[in-house]
Formats: structure tokens, C-alpha cells, sequence
């Protein structure tokens, strides 16, 4: 009986992690893959580690570290390749080693305990807590309402910042706040997905979507589809067969997009015949 | 005929750089002004400080505000502003075009998507409008631009370099239909081809840190020299030209 109600419990928080990962990575992720900024989020993720790192070491939870750590590497980036004109790519390549550097350190120094470094580089379901999910679910709420909000706002920043300057004066404020959303939605995932894989996570998804349609609002829609099909399949999967959930969700991840780009492949194939 | 708005001595800099000076320059209804100059010589500086991106340094700008306010200035901006692979469709990206009429929290209504579809039927991109920038040609682009610039009912129309990415083939096809924009908007384009917009436009002013406005679309020579405003044509081989006037 006892082992029902932990299988239960165990099911509910994967199920709720699925639907609030899917959400909050379709709608930072499609953002992200739209605007090229890939490389900037993978360079967040792994300076978040760095928080992670300190969290330890000083003993407060590691993903308020990995949050704080993660927002201002965004803002960071930004500092160094606007104010000191350092390319950004550089910059995203320093910071991205430095946080992972200072994360190593820290937990090296920790006394006693050794934490699951495992955990957090490659995702564990078995560590996620209610808080966690908890998190995330707020997370979804915020973006949700963030992005129905300001839609055509933030839409038409991101596709022309030049030209959105000519009518409003909230570019910047605009962009800082959805840069912080986004570095947050990576921490928050990397219990789910690990700092390594996380990226995919927000990537894959929209780039599945933009298979078949490119309008911004529908590849949110499908993303969160996709996202959500990967990763509850990923989870199945990796918890009966005992291998690392995080790898086994991007692995998902992959194998629907090579499915969904021969289906795509297809019926223009066939379409075109027809015609 | 009433003036949109007048600049009196006005002034602009970068920091210390000052790239006008004491500009007076007055434009009317009706207007159709070519902006020429050599580059760097202040034609989109005087683009930012009509859209009040960039505050004079000194001197003053004055809307005529019963027939112009900020709202109600149309922008093409060179074409290197927008990322044309972007998950976005002409039609949403007309739309951005009236965005300056509304606050940051709104959608759009199904009266700015008929305006939309009105604009879109204007500049022949009917059949387009759920594309993406992408799948267009470069005149085509133009005039999604253009739409984004009109759709709001503008009553001055500012184009910066619009001759940049269009091909040739469309060029005449495109200031055709300024002639006609020009019917119900002032139009200020800059540009430094000279050659190509001279047959347009009704009048030019001459921006080389200072501005000399120039009441007719003939240029000579002497008044190149006079303003100190040297310019650059280029001819490409077969491609046919026009020579507006010889001169000794």
C-alpha cells in the first residue's frame, strides 16, 4: 500500500513536471530560437552552475543561487559586449566557463556531504521536490500571462528593436525583463533536464513547430505540444527502464523531430505529385 | 498650404559631435523632398530628431500639431533593421505599424486586420500576407516595409535610403506609388543616389551638416559646389539612365 501512494506521488509530481516544463520551455524557447539566442542561453545554464555551487558551500537552496547566478550572467552579457564592446560571443564563452569553474570550486570546498553533482548535470526526477514543482508551475502562470499580456509587444521588439524604438520608449525595460524570464525558466528546468541538456529542452521543441508553421503564436502552441509529448514519453521511459531522465527526454526530443521532418517531407512530396 | 512642422536653428550631436547645424527647414502638406548628401553628412540624424529619437542640442523643432503629432509619422527605415527569417507574417508585421497608436498591453482589433488587408491590396501583395519575409523578393520586402510605414494613415512619410534593397526592376513600380502616397501624405526620402529620385521628387534639401532646401527637382552642378554637397553616381554598365541636364 505504502509503495502505491509513493508510485502515485511519484507519477503526479513527474506528470505535473512534464505539463509546467513543457510551458514554461515552449514559450522562453520559441522566443529564444526566434531571436538567436541560443548560444546566450546555453552560456546562462552553465553560469547558473555557478550559483549552484555557492548554494551549496554557504547552505542555502542551490537553485536560489542558480537564479541569481543565471539573471545576471544574462544581464552580464549584455554589460560586456554593449558598455565594454567586447564581442558577445567572447562574452558569453568567459562567462559560461567561469560559472561552471566557480560551481566546481564550491562544492569541492563544501564540507562533509558530497551533493549529487549527477543531479544537476544531467537532471534527476528522483530529486525534483514539491517545491520544485511548485516553482514551476509558477513560473508557467508568469509567462503565460507575461507573454498573453504584451504579446504584440514583445513580438514586434524582438523582430525589429530598431523600429520598435521609433514608437516606444519600453524597448530596453522590455528586454531586460524578458532576458531575466528566460534565465529563470532555464534554472528552474535544470532539476528536470541538468545543466548540460536543458538548452535542448527549450530548443528542440520550437524547432519541431517551425517544421510546420511560422507563426509566432502557433509555434508557442505546438511547442508546448511537442514539449510536453517528449518529455512525459522521456519520463515513461527512463523510469522503466532506469536511465537518467534528462538524457532520455532530449533523446524523445530528437526522435520526434526526425519523425515529424519526415512526415513534413512527405506530404510536400506527395502534394506535390498531385499537383 | 500649411506646414507639418518647421526647425528653427536647430541643432543635433552625437556627444561632441555636432552633425547639424543651425538647420532652418520648413515642410509642408503635400511635399515630396529628396534628402541628398554625402554619407555621414546628417540625413538620418535629421530622421532621428523628426522621430524624436534624437532631442535637438539646440534650436527647436515645432509641429503644426493640429495637422501632425509623433503619432502620426510613417517610417522605412533602412532595410537592415528587421531579421527576414523571423516566425513572422506580413501581415502581423503591417500591423506593427500601429503600434504607435496604441499602448504596450494591446492586441488588434478586426478593424486594424481589415486595415491591414486594405494596405496589403494597395501595394499588390495580396496572396502574401500569411508569408514570411524569407519567402519574398527584395521589392516585395520593400513594400511590406512600406505598408508597416502606411497603415497608420501618416500624414508625413519619412524613407531613409529606400533605394538600398529594391532591384531595379521594382524601383520604378515603387516610386510610382509614392507618387500616389503622395496624394494624401507629405513624403521626406533620403537618399544619395541622387540620380535615380531626382525625376520623383517635387523639391531636395541638401544635408551636409548644414541644410540648403532647394525649391525644384533640377539639380545642377553649381548648386552641388554652392552647398558644398558632393554626391556619388554610379551607372552599371547597360543599365539605362537618365542624364538630367548637361553641363559645361
Amino acid at each position: 500500500m505504502g509503495a502505491n501512494i509513493f508510485q502515485y506521488d511519484f507519477i503526479i509530481k513527474g506528470l505535473l513536471g512534464a505539463v509546467f516544463a513543457s510551458i514554461t520551455a515552449g514559450l522562453a524557447g520559441t522566443y529564444v530560437v526566434s531571436k538567436r539566442m541560443v548560444f546566450l542561453s546555453g552560456g546562462i545554464t552553465h553560469a547558473s552552475f555557478g550559483g549552484i555551487g555557492i548554494g551549496y558551500f554557504i547552505g542555502i537552496n542551490p537553485v536560489i543561487g542558480a537564479a541569481v547566478f543565471g539573471i545576471m550572467s544574462a544581464l552580464g552579457v549584455e554589460y560586456l559586449s554593449v558598455k565594454q564592446k567586447i564581442r558577445e560571443d567572447s562574452a558569453i564563452g568567459i562567462l559560461w566557463a567561469f560559472g561552471m569553474a566557480i560551481g566546481i570550486i564550491f562544492i569541492y570546498l563544501t564540507p562533509g556531504y558530497t551533493p549529487n553533482l549527477m543531479s544537476y548535470l544531467f537532471g534527476s526526477i528522483l530529486t525534483v521536490t514539491n517545491a520544485d514543482i511548485m516553482a514551476l508551475g509558477i513560473m508557467s502562470v508568469i509567462l503565460i500571462l507575461y507573454f498573453g499580456i504584451f504579446y504584440r509587444t514583445i513580438l514586434y521588439i524582438s523582430f525589429d528593436e530598431v523600429f520598435a524604438r521609433t514608437y516606444s520608449s519600453y524597448v530596453d525595460i522590455f528586454k531586460y525583463i524578458t532576458t531575466s524570464l528566460i534565465a529563470l525558466t532555464i534554472v528552474l528546468n535544470i532539476r528536470m533536464a541538468g545543466v548540460v541538456l536543458v538548452i535542448s529542452l527549450l530548443t528542440i521543441p520550437p524547432n519541431i513547430a517551425m517544421l510546420f508553421t511560422k507563426v509566432y503564436f502557433k509555434i508557442v502552441v505546438w511547442s508546448v505540444i511537442a514539449g510536453f509529448i517528449g518529455t512525459a514519453t522521456g519520463y515513461t521511459i527512463s523510469y522503466f527502464a532506469g536511465i537518467p531522465v534528462g538524457a532520455t527526454i532530449i533523446f524523445t526530443l530528437v526522435i520526434i523531430w526526425v519523425i515529424v521532418k519526415g512526415i513534413v517531407y512527405l506530404v510536400k512530396k506527395i502534394s506535390k505529385q498531385k499537383k | 498650404m500649411a506646414y507639418l512642422f518647421e526647425m528653427q536653428s536647430l541643432s543635433a550631436s552625437y556627444g561632441a559631435d555636432n552633425v547639424l547645424h543651425d538647420v532652418n527647414f520648413k515642410v509642408n502638406e503635400s511635399d515630396f523632398i529628396g534628402v541628398i548628401g554625402p554619407n555621414g553628412g546628417g540625413k538620418t540624424t535629421l530622421l532621428k530628431v523628426i522621430l524624436g529619437l534624437l532631442k535637438p542640442a539646440s534650436g527647436k523643432l515645432v509641429f503644426n500639431n493640429e495637422l501632425l503629432t509623433e503619432k502620426s509619422i510613417g517610417y522605412l527605415p533602412q532595410m537592415s533593421t528587421g531579421d527576414i527569417n523571423y516566425p513572422v507574417t506580413v501581415t502581423d508585421i503591417i500591423l506593427s505599424g500601429l503600434m504607435i497608436q496604441k499602448s504596450i498591453i494591446s492586441g488588434m482589433s478586426a478593424d486594424d486586420r481589415k486595415k491591414a488587408d486594405l494596405v496589403i491590396n494597395e501595394l499588390g501583395l495580396s496572396g502574401m500576407s500569411k508569408s514570411t519575409l524569407n519567402e519574398l523578393s527584395g521589392g516585395q520586402m520593400q513594400r511590406v516595409f512600406l505598408g508597416r510605414a502606411i497603415i497608420g494613415d501618416p500624414k508625413l512619410l519619412l524613407l531613409d535610403e529606400p533605394g538600398n534593397f529594391v532591384d531595379t526592376t521594382f524601383e520604378n513600380d515603387f516610386y510610382e506609388k509614392l507618387r500616389d502616397l503622395n496624394k494624401r501624405m507629405a513624403i521626406l526620402m533620403v537618399s544619395h543616389d541622387i540620380g535615380t529620385i531626382s525625376s520623383h521628387i517635387k523639391s531636395f534639401a541638401c544635408v551636409n551638416r548644414s541644410l540648403h532646401y532647394h525649391p525644384s527637382n533640377e539639380i545642377t552642378n553649381e548648386d552641388l559646389l554652392a552647398y558644398g554637397c558632393p554626391i556619388q553616381l554610379v551607372t552599371h554598365g547597360e543599365v539605362p539612365h537618365t542624364v538630367l541636364k548637361y553641363h559645361q
